[in-house]
């Protein structure tokens, strides 16, 4: 399928216009001025607002072609959500959750 | 004390941190130099895609909705919304960053990448202090390896096309990458809160459409988030350290 070139390169323009407005926002606005208490304590939760959604569908809702979750990366996200809460230690997580995915990848899918 | 730091080895120190993701963001990269060429983008396209907007699910998003024949307002519009959460990681360095002359800053919002800004804001609330000079020091250590990496990908999916065998599971890395920076963050009851109703509310509102499901769970996990800090606040015992 061959998309048209004029589309193509109003889509990347635009997309790189406006991302980076979305990126520059409050750091290119509020600066050094300091934000209210109230929503430094907004603030302080961002990542764990976004990512955990971000990350959900991808997690629990069913993959094409299957009726529930995948069982090898709900296991995997398992381990390596738990790996990060006991040692604090993102790297250790990551080595845990890809440890598991290798090792449940090849039992159970071969 | 935050000084004992300096601002080069903060930079190698986020060079280090942020090493280990070019193992995700690689092949995600692989994965839209691909899928653009599918899409009929020739390779310069698939470049000029990555470098201007680093963004690989807006991206991707862009490229399904054009394959699908949406109209082109409703390609940028959505692929857009899917990018908003950009706007939070913003306002989130701003405390951190905020200093930074507006060159920098305009630096570092064009190198925000989810991993940059997660991977940056774990460091910054835990570990030895920074100075404002470190921190900035250390974002860009860690974009150091990552964005150029994205590139990379980008060429090679551009250039090698759809040779990747289906049993390498590509998708899963994407979230053990990112649920591996949350697990530390969980240091309260008010973040595991946030981070429950995040879930719940995301899922909850997947149907709808321009990821304004995510947008909503995000708003409502950082209320939630807030309050549960009130009320730990009020019942803890005079005295108590925060």
């Amino acid at each position: 399928m061959i998309l048209d070139q004029t589309t193509i390169w109003i889509v990347i323009v635009a997309l790189a216009i406006g991302t980076f407005t979305l990126r520059f926002s409050f750091l290119g606005l509020v600066g050094r001025r300091p934000l209210p208490p109230w929503a430094l304590r907004l603030l302080r939760y961002t990542p764990v607002a976004v990512i955990p959604g971000l990350m959900a569908p991808q997690i629990f809702l069913p993959l094409e072609g299957q009726s529930g979750p995948d069982p090898v990366r709900l296991a995997a996200v398992v381990v390596t959500l738990a790996v990060g809460v006991w040692t604090k230690n993102a790297i250790w997580a990551m080595l845990g959750g890809a440890a598991t995915l290798t090792l449940l990848t090849l039992t159970l899918g071969a | 004390m935050s000084t004992d730091i300096t601002p080069s080895s903060a930079f190698w120190q986020g060079v280090r941190n942020g090493g280990p993701f070019i193992l995700i963001v690689a092949p995600f990269g692989l994965v839209f130099g691909v899928v653009a060429g599918e899409a009929g983008l020739d390779v310069w396209q698939t470049m000029a895609f990555s470098v201007a907007v680093i963004a690989g699910a807006a991206q991707l998003t862009a490229l399904q909705l054009m394959t699908d024949q949406a109209p082109t307002i409703i390609v940028i519009i959505t692929a857009l919304a899917v990018n908003t959460r950009m706007a939070m990681y913003s306002a989130s360095l701003t405390p951190h960053l905020g200093g930074a002359s507006v060159w920098q800053r305009a630096a570092v919002a064009y190198l925000m990448v989810d991993q940059a800004y997660a991977v940056s804001i774990l460091r910054y609330e835990q570990g030895p202090p920074l100075s404002p000079r470190a921190k900035l020091a250390f974002y860009f250590g860690v974009v150091f390896l990552i964005c150029p990496t994205w590139y990379l990908g980008t060429l090679m999916g551009a250039l090698v096309g759809s040779q990747i065998p289906d049993w390498v599971p590509i998708g899963a890395a994407v979230p053990i990458a990112f649920i591996a920076l949350i697990g530390p963050m969980l240091r309260t009851l008010a973040h595991v809160a946030a981070a429950f109703v995040s879930v719940v509310v995301a899922l909850g509102l997947a149907f709808l459409p321009y990821s304004l499901g995510l947008l909503i769970a995000a708003l409502a996990a950082m209320v939630t988030g807030a309050l549960v800090e009130v009320w730990t606040e009020k019942n803890r015992p005079v005295g108590g350290a925060s």
